[in-house]
């Protein structure tokens, strides 16, 4: 991990010379790699409410993390995420004709909770942190977490892909096949939750939904298959990621929302080349 | 005895799904036999689909379903083939036919690598089923007709012990749909197999089922086509201008 460092820390910007900002620049690039992965079968699952209900619900998992004193509120707050995804995939599965509406009731009452809980124990700057997130908060120990979160994501993502893809194409033809449907639309919700709640933090709780699902949304804008298709989908969300960094760098402005503008500018230059190219 | 027609491939015994607090289906005891074409008919809402995800274990239910094998042990489950009603993702997607095809057939993850050997098994498996030069489609581009016939050949890579069917009629002209029945049919000579499918025509379910089961929240009639289509339940689920003349 050192090598990383003095790597960054020979580049010729002034904004890789500063300890927190090396480990901000490792730290979006780990999760812009696990969000461009994770978007494509979250977008071609149409969970992108699902995913936005998850942030949202970010909010109680800090506020009881900080209540009970867990020593790594992060603990408390994947703790959360996942038991939010297990409940909300429970209540799609269901195929209630109003889901959209339980998982708002679902997002709504866990933000309100959470900020309820937060204004009680902290000042209202500390706590609006949370919602637009803090690049220059990444510590040491969760950039080891973000490392270890990638190699479990790749690690699914090599041996349960295929069986996402059918999954998200159709469920019962899944099922035909002996794919254990639920079982994976579990794993691969709880890797949503883990991968969201890792990066919550800096992105901040009103955006993080954008990192999921805007680089995927502009891939499938151009892709010409599967391949491509998750290929583009990680290349647009690194490079969202590293570029909004620098900009917001030298602009001084929020990181997670300057990473969002450049995801939606090559979301927006996509679609105009795939609605010029298919006319 | 290998492949002998006639022989049970799937009994289901007194089976009934409940969603909720509504029962879908109800007392449904039916045998689906090899080589034979089993068609479900019967008003919308009349249990049709939910039958046959329950045939796929794609939906808890209550009673039986007891699978057998060509030697007449039951096994816990044996090959099965679908053809679904619709695809419910998203169709702009860029999802191609062989992206599908390599998905179901290889461990490889297909996002890093299709291998070539396979991608060449399944171009001639499309070529056979009258969908060559459909591979590097999207799944969102094709006709109704061509997603058809690639689910098709998809369901029956490898072969099946039971192929289920459900509504290939939808978004597929009347010529196209002949077509459909007429492959059908020559599947289950040639492949002796299973056959179950769920139709609204009921002119073609006369010409090629074996055997209709008439739903409405539970089997209202199970017979030959003849048979079904001169009962009154048959009337009244299709009018009585229906029935007859079908036949």
């Amino acid at each position: 991990m050192s090598a990383v460092y003095d790597w960054l820390s020979m580049l010729p910007f002034d904004f890789t010379q500063t300890a927190f900002m090396q480990r901000a620049f490792i730290a979006v690039v780990l999760s812009s790699i696990m969000f461009g992965m994770i978007g494509t079968l979250a977008v071609d699952n149409n969970m992108a409410f699902f995913s936005d209900a998850l942030g949202h619900s970010a909010a109680t998992g800090i506020a009881i993390g900080i209540i009970l004193g867990v020593k790594n509120e992060l603990i408390a707050l994947i703790a959360f995420g996942i038991l939010m995804a297990l409940l909300i995939n429970r209540v799609r599965s269901g195929g209630a004709a109003s889901t959209d509406t339980i998982i708002s009731v679902f997002s709504s009452t866990a933000l309100a909770v959470g900020l309820l809980l937060l204004s009680k124990t902290r000042s209202s700057a500390q706590y609006s942190a949370y919602l637009i997130g803090d690049i220059l908060s990444v510590s040491e120990s969760e950039i080891v977490l973000l490392v270890f979160a990638l190699i479990v994501v790749v690690a699914i993502w090599c041996i349960c892909y295929n069986k996402f893809l059918l999954i998200a194409i159709n469920k019962s033809l899944a099922a035909s096949r002996g794919i254990k449907v639920v079982l994976f639309e579990n794993v691969f919700s709880c890797l949503i939750a883990v991968v969201v709640m890792l990066s919550i933090k800096w992105v901040g709780i009103l955006l993080i939904n954008s990192m999921l699902i805007l680089p995927a949304a502009a891939a499938r804008n151009v892709a010409r298959g599967v391949r491509s298709y998750n290929l583009l989908s990680i290349i647009f969300a690194t490079f969202s990621g590293i570029a909004g960094l620098i900009f917001s760098w030298y602009l001084g402005t929020a990181a997670g929302a300057m990473i969002v503008m450049i995801s939606a500018a090559i979301f927006f230059s996509t679609f105009t080349i795939r609605a010029v190219t298919h006319k | 005895m290998k492949n002998e027609c006639g022989l049970r491939c799937v009994r289901l015994d007194n089976v009934g799904v409940i969603k909720g607090s509504k029962q879908l289906i109800q007392d449904v005891s039916l045998e689906l036999r090899c080589g034979k074409i089993t068609a479900i008919i019967g008003a919308n809402g009349a249990g049709k689909t939910t039958l046959l995800r329950a045939v796929l274990g794609d939906i808890k239910y209550t009673g039986e379903i007891d699978f057998t094998d060509h030697n007449s042990n039951t096994v816990s489950g044996i090959k099965i083939g679908y053809v679904p009603q619709k695809l419910n993702f998203d169709l702009s997607s860029p999802i191609t036919v062989i992206d599908l095809f390599c998905s179901l057939k290889s461990k490889s993850p297909v996002f890093i690598f299709k291998k070539k050997q396979n991608v060449q098994v399944i171009k001639e498996k499309l070529a056979a089923n009258g969908c060559s030069g459909l591979e590097n489609r999207r799944l969102g581009e094709l006709s109704g007709g061509e997603l058809q016939r690639v689910m098709l050949a998809l369901a029956l890579n490898p072969i099946p012990d039971l192929l289920i069917l459900d509504e290939p009629v939808s978004g597929v002209d009347a010529k196209g749909l002949g077509t459909f029945y007429k492959t059908v049919s020559e599947l289950r000579k040639r492949y002796h197999m299973a056959i179950v499918l769920v139709s609204h025509d009921l002119p073609l379910v006369a010409k090629y089922a074996d055997s209709v089961v008439l739903m409405g929240g539970k089997p209202l009639a199970i017979g030959t086509p003849a048979e079904v289509y001169n009962t009154e339940a048959f009337r009244q689920t299709f009018g009585s201008s229906f029935g007859g003349e079908l036949l």
